[in-house]
């Protein structure tokens, strides 16, 4: 089947309700990120559903050669999201993953297959939603300037093709300046398992992405993928404990930033 | 001497890509010339719509090629045929090189200039030529270069990338008799091309690869920039030309599109210096051009991959090289880490074929699926896809797979966590308990959680997962 990935996406109207799939990394590691996703959709007037039987989309094992195992997974996800409101998920990566992959996966099966395409075709990538459907136009003028770095991740750009609605969020908000770094469009080095099965690599990788996010001269770096925060965070915080300084790049998924920017942090 | 092929390169490729990544010198030269690459193609195609519909046409032109194969080779041979060019075909590399020595011993010939080729690499032919007593003269630059140093290619269009020129300076100095030390690039590329013009006059037999056989013309086409290539094709009396079976087209017309993709994908040029297109031997009353021209077809596992209709796309591939010039991990460990012909994302996906998943799985996994080969891809190649299928295949438990090397590589202890894992992750009730239980042991998460905290801080998991935000929040609600 050849991937093309520029044939533009349809969207719907602004609906009264959405489904939030969180991701598992959101939900165990950084639920903050996925409450602030919550809030800001909230405020737009969109009923938030948590199906709280949601696991993981599957790509761990998709990506490392066990697609009989992603699709046990996969498979649980296809039920959850009875209602015809979109899903919105906080992370290029696993929205891509079911986007894409879903009907991949279930291709061969004459129920689950055509189960897979619907759901795939109402899956958004959380800022492309934002963009698209929610026309989002919130401004930041009661906030302090600041300084930030943005990193999209590979899936959002190359999968999804929603690198410019992250960039679009934050060109919105007038006192955020954008830094520039070199080899923005350039991967980060987690690649989920391939971390573990060829840490060498990854380590010259995100080494690379932290010295030009820092060069960038960004206070902070935000992204929609907690994935590649976790990798670049991790990393640029291991080196500060090694060099014992204060954090010198700090970080968080793009809806907290949004959140907080829009005034969201002064009504909670 | 050049390196021998690593038959095995799964075994070494981690000590091999660590060798590189320690090498400062040698990621500085490749993290350079990768980033000088990626701004020439960028320049060449900056109408993303002209791209997106030229790569439409590539990848439909090399998909209908692929999908008549045989009837096209067969038409190709014929065409050659009565064009006056002896078509030979060799499954194996030992075939492909025993009918290069069969020339050179009926041709008496003592010298072999080459133009670049990547499937004479593949085949081992100049240690075969120099087993057999034969002088085998590589006349491209690059190649020059890298057999005086007696390495393997490291790129398929720049085989030199990884030198310097401090490099080649020292290694002219030391290898040409009379040959000073000098920096100057000009001055060396004068050098080499002295010592190359010699060799052309007094060859016997001028070797070349191929970039696109056409069908209906029975015409070879080759691309070049340095004019050696049109140089073997002409000066020697014998021409011997070989390549993969699956760069055939159908059509001349064909060629004129795919060579508009190939150049600017590959180095940014808009046109190549020299493109020879290449019908007969040199007909009666002609100035200039060998007495025989020979065309050698090798497959060597490319049915393989021709057999399946998913890895079929692999073939569609031109040799342009940009998937590894956009690679971030070709950029990091460069092309002899990966121990095969072919580096790189596009040696991910080939090398299987032609030696076996058992020797090869390993390169599939060195990627991190970012995607930047398959968005610059000028055929479409799902590059990401094709990496994902040899994954499955490397460690597929059944052996019903076509493959060769299927399921060599598979690791019972890592099968057995990623069962587990599906157990937990399919089953709302167990993923809850798993992911309350971490919670709760959030304070006595390990500090060493394997090969992440080698270079990153721990991950550790919130008080409080989402879901239980979330049901707070609708208690309170």
């Amino acid at each position: 089947m050849p991937n093309h990935t520029d044939a533009p996406r349809r969207y719907p109207a602004k609906p009264a309700a959405a489904y939030l799939f969180s991701t598992c990394l959101v939900d165990q590691f950084s639920p903050e990120a996925g409450l602030d996703a919550v809030r800001l959709l909230e405020r737009e007037g969109i009923a938030v559903h948590f199906p709280p039987d949601q696991t993981c989309c599957g790509q761990p094992a998709y990506s490392s050669g066990y697609p009989e195992e992603a699709k046990a997974v996969a498979r649980l996800q296809l039920d959850l999201f009875p209602e015809p409101w979109p899903v919105v998920v906080p992370s290029g990566s696993c929205a891509a993953m079911m986007l894409h992959n879903y009907p991949k996966l279930f291709a061969d099966d004459p129920v689950l297959g055509p189960k897979a395409v619907a759901l795939a075709e109402r899956v958004f990538e959380f800022t492309e939603f934002l963009v698209h459907v929610v026309g989002f136009s919130r401004h930041d003028e009661a906030a302090e300037p600041c300084t930030i770095a943005l990193h999209t991740s590979c899936h959002a750009r190359r999968e999804m093709g929603v690198h410019a609605t992250s960039a679009a969020l934050l060109a919105g908000l007038h006192k955020v300046t954008v830094a520039q770094q070199a080899r923005a469009e350039e991967c980060c080095g987690f690649g989920g398992t391939f971390s573990l099965r060829h840490p060498e690599i990854s380590e010259a990788i995100v080494t690379d992405k932290v010295a030009s996010l820092k060069e960038s001269g960004a206070e902070a770096v935000v992204s929609a993928d907690c994935g590649c925060l976790f990798n670049i965070l991790g990393h640029a915080e291991f080196l500060d404990k090694e060099a014992g300084r204060k954090p010198t790049l700090p970080g968080e998924h793009i809806a907290s930033f949004l959140w907080r920017r829009t005034g969201g942090g002064d009504q909670a | 001497m050049s390196q021998p092929i690593h038959f095995h390169p799964s075994s070494g490729f981690d000590q091999r890509s660590r060798e590189a990544m320690n090498d400062l010198h040698l990621r500085r030269s490749f993290r350079g010339a990768m980033d000088f690459l990626q701004a020439k193609r960028r320049a060449q195609f900056t109408d993303a719509n002209e791209l997106s519909r030229l790569r439409d046409l590539g990848e439909a032109i090399r998909r209908h090629a692929l999908a008549n194969l045989p009837q096209l080779l067969e038409e190709l041979e014929s065409r050659l045929s009565r064009n006056g060019v002896q078509v030979h075909w060799a499954q194996t590399p030992e075939e492909a090189r025993a009918i290069v020595l069969e020339i050179a011993k009926r041709k008496e010939a003592k010298s072999v200039v080459k133009g670049k080729s990547m499937v004479s690499e593949e085949i081992g032919l100049n240690h075969a030529l120099e087993a057999a007593g034969i002088d085998a003269l590589e006349t491209d630059m690059g190649e020059y270069i890298v057999q005086l140093a007696g390495e393997a290619p490291s790129h398929i269009i720049m085989p030199a990338i990884h030198k310097t020129k401090q490099q080649i300076a020292e290694l002219f100095a030391a290898k040409l008799p009379g040959v000073a030390y000098t920096e100057n690039v000009d001055e060396l590329i004068r050098i080499g091309r002295e010592v190359l013009r010699k060799k052309f006059a007094t060859a016997d037999i001028g070797l070349s690869g191929v970039n696109f056989m056409v069908a209906e013309t029975g015409t070879l086409f080759l691309v070049e920039n340095e004019g050696n290539g049109r140089m073997c094709t002409t000066v020697p009396k014998v021409h011997i030309a070989i390549t993969g079976i699956e760069k055939v087209v159908a059509k001349l017309d064909h060629v004129a599109i795919l060579n508009t993709l190939l150049p600017r994908s590959a180095t940014g040029q808009p046109v190549e210096t020299y493109q020879n297109f290449i019908s007969s031997p040199r007909k009666p009353g002609e100035l200039d051009g060998p007495d025989e021209v020979h065309l050698i077809l090798l497959d060597n596992g490319r049915t393989q991959a021709y057999g399946d209709v998913q890895l079929r796309a692999t073939l569609q591939c031109i040799r342009c090289g940009a998937c590894m010039n956009h690679c971030p991990v070709y950029a990091r460990i460069g092309g002899h880490a990966y121990g095969t012909t072919y580096p790189g994302p596009i040696g991910a996906i080939i090398s299987p074929h032609l030696l076996g998943l058992g020797a090869t799985h390993r390169l599939a996994t060195a990627s991190t699926l970012c995607g930047a080969c398959a968005e610059v891809c000028p055929v479409r190649i799902p590059i990401t896809d094709l990496l994902v299928r040899l994954r499955n295949e490397a460690q597929a438990a059944d052996a019903d797979s076509s493959l060769r090397g299927a399921g060599e590589s598979r690791k019972p202890l890592v099968s057995i966590l990623f069962r587990a894992w599906a157990l937990v992750y399919r089953y709302p009730t167990l993923y809850r308990l798993s992911t309350w239980l971490m919670s709760r042991g959030r304070a006595f998460m390990p500090g060493y959680q394997g090969a992440w905290t080698g270079i990153r801080t721990p991950l550790i998991p919130a008080k409080k997962r989402l879901r239980d935000l979330m049901a707070e929040r609708q208690r309170t609600n």
